[in-house]
């Protein structure tokens, strides 16, 4: 078995793990009888940290084999860096959770870290050699310590999902119970987008097209799922596939909208199936399960973690990439998209700690600012990335 | 000035909300509430205090944390705002009519919109960098209005503190002690903050253990870096600060720097290399065959002798020969070269044959340096060719005149005149790549092409940006500020002994009240102390009115 075969399975034995766990997390504070209670509360929380633990040293052994066999640090295209963040924000809880000794921040931050894994493991695992710009050892640097700050920042927004989650009133109607469903319901639809893919994969669906691009010239397309937005001018040339349903204009990415649709459409299945088997909304399952948590200690997790957290973001977001781009193209910003978001990021939690100062800002509101703060994170990381393309861009195309 | 005299005689300036010596509330507001605001530890701020004239008006604006907040928002839509389509940076047209004419087929009508509206180059429009300097007024005025009288309250603190002060903190306990003789408490008290690193002072029958004290000055540091940052940034907008040049160079060739005078430039080679892997699913994906794995000229730089006239490439000393790749920049004298874009393969000469076209048989070779056409190219005696016209990028006719295009040779065209021994009076040939004209009917000699030697160019960029010290002593102090501000915390605690020997005890901490509750887990344990309550826990609803604010 070669380094790189050792490096997969690596990756593959910590998903796992943090399946297992999330269900013995989920165990550790579901009960609330007091037959001893406590203790199984106790005991359920320490297997589950020493999975979670085992779970995160295979991820760190899958990223230390693939480091050697890259011979960089594996952060350079978009399987990698996601994956990285998965692994980043495991660490970050652990760190948290031998601060606070809060078993429940496990039961939000272990599927968050699973569905980032997921969606990672959608992209090509290939490994890329390096263009001129990335090589230098900036690279582990700045990627690195941006990542580590945005996993740790993530853990705020963690906190205050289950804060929300608690505090929030499954059975009377409200703005808060609106979003924090939608919020839920975005979860499903990234399960949706893997198993899509999955399935697209799996049954080897393939159709090429011919297009013109925004240069008037000809290019190829190839789609993995059946077409339903077509590029501009297209030209089916496999046999026995769909046609598209709707062109698009040459500025829109027909086959990334595609995928889009698709995550949605099996997104929106899995969600009412759920509902229709439950009769509940996923909030007012997910509520009664946190009951013991304590919110008081929520809002001052996700307060300390942005705190921890923006020094960190800090250094390895701005800093470490000004220095980097001083560097590489002699200048130290350049208004590139993904440098505007990691500003737009860092701007956001500076307001969210000023917020802090005033009456009125912690708790609910602040568990909401966090998890708003979490969505930009996560819209650095997909939509810039894969829509707007620019120096960091890791899809061109 | 109107001053607040408080119960105990402390004269304290209006605007004060605890004394500044016993921390009796002063205000109403101060007085009914069950947690006292400990934001400035109750000092009076100058926004506060004063709301007469224009300047108090505008300085209370600015100095306002809420204003402050909204304009890191309006800060962040705008910024968000130029991302929506590329930046005109961005995209390779330059001129005006070619820019407005490329949003509009790229983007539609939304991309024209975006381009009329000056949102295309958002980032260097007067309103958002007026927005930015907003935003810098207000950290700077709200610095000032807060840091000042926050230091003067916490170098004047008292150690004993009235009843209304330590009840009306978060933390409190008292009763009387737990076990043993009540005499001892307060030497316990003090052995236990010692050992937890506290600051303990005594007076009298009460003690304030402090600790992290200058994590309060966190934020006002961090402030400070960041104004020296924006001020280095300004900076770069007077001359000789900042120079910002770009400059192509063909392999052989030697130019004078742009932006640094008295240096020229010499490009030896430019090299690209490529990955020899196999295409990966990733590439295939965006398109890519290859992937660049180098790009790097080698270059030499000279400087002029001292005393030559500008400008004057000869009396040059080498400075320095260096390979500048993507990452590596040549650097000297403040001055770095950068390695930004190139072309390959430019025509650099053309070698022709002065051939007979029936027999075949050539009269000689001419090679034409495409940077140095000569006027005529000498055979011998009898046989040359002279260079009547040359169009460097022959782009047609225009009333049977050629054009050229650009000054660059990526199309060249010439007219020759070839002098024979046969035909003396010359032959006038118009030659363009696979085309001939003969204007005067047929001709005997042709100019045969034989060869064309490239050469490849490479694009540097100069830079030199004087404000780079202060950009990283701002950035420095930033991260030194938001450090301190985040990790440590200003952790307090008072504790009085009544007359009757009972405790009273009262704690504040700026962050991390968790943290804090772990220390008087200890010391309440270590020194017997009655059990201490947490008021903001009562009662959620209050909790969230009230609010812990402090910095």
């Amino acid at each position: 078995m070669s380094l790189i075969d050792i490096s997969g399975n690596l990756l593959f034995v910590a998903f796992i793990a943090y399946l297992v766990g999330t269900l013995f997390f989920g165990g550790a504070i579901k009960s609330t009888k007091p037959d001893g209670a406590v203790n199984r509360a106790d005991k359920w929380g320490k297997i589950a940290l020493v999975v979670t633990i085992i779970g995160f040293l295979a991820h760190l052994g899958y990223f230390i084999t693939r480091w050697i066999y890259k011979g960089h640090a594996p952060v350079s295209n978009m399987f990698e860096f996601t994956t990285a963040f998965g692994m980043f924000i495991i660490a970050a809880f652990i760190l948290i959770y031998y601060m606070y000794r809060l078993t429940a921040l496990g039961v939000v931050a272990l599927p968050v870290a699973i569905l980032i894994i997921g969606y990672a493991a959608m992209f090509p695992n290939d490994v890329d050699p390096l263009v001129p710009s990335l090589q230098s050892y900036w690279l582990h640097i700045h990627v690195i310590t941006a990542a580590m700050g945005q996993s740790i920042l993530a853990i705020s927004a963690v906190a205050g999902l289950l804060y929300l989650l608690k505090a929030i009133d499954p059975k009377a109607k409200s703005k808060s119970r609106f979003w924090m469903e939608a919020v839920l319901y975005f979860g499903v639809l990234v399960v949706g987008f893997i198993l899509a893919t999955v399935i697209f994969r799996g049954i080897g669906y393939e159709a090429n097209f011919t297009y013109i691009d925004t240069k008037d010239a000809e290019a190829e397309m190839v789609y993995n799922m059946p077409a339903i937005f077509g590029m501009n001018e297209y030209t089916l040339l496999t046999d026995d596939v769909m046609e598209p349903l709707v062109e698009m204009p040459p500025v829109i990415n027909a086959k990334k909208l595609t995928t889009v649709f698709w995550a949605f459409v099996f997104g929106s299945i899995i969600y009412l199936v759920i509902r229709l088997i439950t009769r509940r909304s996923i909030l007012d399952m997910l509520h009664p399960l946190v009951q013991k948590v304590n919110l008081n200690l929520l809002d001052e997790v996700g307060y300390r973690s942005v705190l921890i957290g923006f020094p960190v973001f800090t250094l390895g977001a701005l800093v470490f990439a000004m220095i980097w781009a001083q560097e590489a193209w002699g200048r130290f910003w350049g208004w590139d998209p993904k440098e505007v978001w990691a500003l737009i990021t860092w701007l956001f939690y500076a307001a969210y700690l000023h917020l802090r100062l005033s009456k009125g800002w912690e708790g609910k509101k602040s568990a909401w600012l966090a998890v708003i703060g979490f969505a930009i994170i996560l819209f650095n990381l997909i939509v810039v990335n894969l829509v707007i393309a620019g120096l960091h861009s890791y899809a061109s195309n | 000035m109107e001053k607040i005299i408080c119960v105990c005689g402390h004269e304290n300036p209006a605007g004060t909300k605890l004394c500044g010596k016993c921390g009796r509330p002063l205000t109403e507001e101060a007085k009914t509430s069950k947690i006292v605001d400990m934001k400035y530890d109750g000092a009076a701020i100058r926004s506060k205090t004063r709301n007469k004239s224009i300047i108090d008006k505008i300085w209370n604006f600015f100095s306002s944390v809420r204003v402050g907040i909204t304009l890191i928002i309006i800060n962040l839509i705008a910024a968000s705002i130029g991302t929506i389509f590329p930046q005109e940076f961005y995209i390779s047209v330059s001129t005006e009519p070619e820019k407005a004419a490329y949003y509009e087929k790229t983007y539609g009508s939304l991309g024209k919109l975006y381009y009329e509206l000056g949102l295309s180059n958002v980032y260097s429009s007067w309103w958002f960098q007026v927005l930015v300097g907003l935003l810098a007024i207000s950290i700077i005025v709200a610095s000032i209005d807060r840091g000042i009288p926050l230091h003067k309250s916490l170098k004047n603190q008292r150690v004993k503190r009235h009843e209304s002060f330590m009840k009306r903190q978060r933390i409190i306990a008292e009763g009387a002690v737990t076990e043993g003789d009540s005499a001892n408490t307060m030497n316990l008290v003090e052995e236990k903050m010692k050992k937890l690193r506290y600051k303990v002072r005594r007076d009298g029958n009460a003690l304030l253990a402090e600790r992290g004290r200058f994590a309060r000055y966190g934020p006002y540091i961090n402030h400070v870096g960041l104004i020296v940052f924006l001020t280095a940034v300004m900076l770069r907008l007077v001359p000789g600060f900042y120079v910002d040049e770009s400059m192509w160079i063909r392999e052989g060739e030697m130019r004078a720097v742009p932006g640094m005078e008295g240096y020229f430039i010499e490009n030896e080679k430019f090299i690209l290399e490529t990955h020899d892997n196999q295409q990966t699913e990733n590439q295939e994906l965006q398109g890519v065959n290859v992937v660049a794995k180098n790009y790097q000229t080698d270059v030499k730089l000279y400087k002029q002798a001292d005393n030559s006239i500008p400008g004057q490439a000869d009396n040059l000393e080498l400075v320095k020969e260096y390979s500048v790749r993507v990452n590596h920049p040549l650097q000297h004298d403040g001055y770095a070269f950068y390695q930004m874009d190139f072309r390959l393969n430019e025509i650099k000469a053309m070698n022709f044959e002065l051939t007979n076209k029936e027999t075949g048989a050539s009269l000689g070779a001419v090679s034409i340096d495409l940077a140095n056409p000569q006027d005529e190219y000498v055979i011998n005696d009898q046989t040359k060719v002279e260079l009547m016209g040359y169009y460097p990028d022959f782009s047609g006719f225009e009333n049977g005149e050629p054009q050229t295009a650009t000054p660059t040779p990526n199309n060249p065209a010439f007219i020759f005149k070839m002098v024979t021994p046969d035909k003396p009076e010359g032959e006038i040939s118009f030659v363009a790549i696979q085309q001939t004209i003969e204007p005067n009917g047929d001709n005997t000699h042709k100019m045969a092409f034989n060869s064309v030697e490239t050469r490849n160019m490479s694009g540097l960029t100069v830079h030199k940006d004087s404000t780079i010290p202060m950009l990283a002593i701002g950035g420095a102090i930033f991260m030194i500020g938001v450090v301190i501000g985040s990790y440590w915390h200003h952790r307090r605690l008072w504790v009085e002994q009544l007359e009757d020997g009972t405790i009273r005890l009262a704690a504040h901490t700026n962050k991390n009240w968790f943290g804090i509750k772990k220390d008087l887990d200890a010391v309440t344990a270590f020194a017997h102390l009655p059990t201490y309550i947490d008021q903001s826990e009562d009662d959620q609803d209050e909790k969230e009115k009230e609010g812990d604010s402090t910095l």
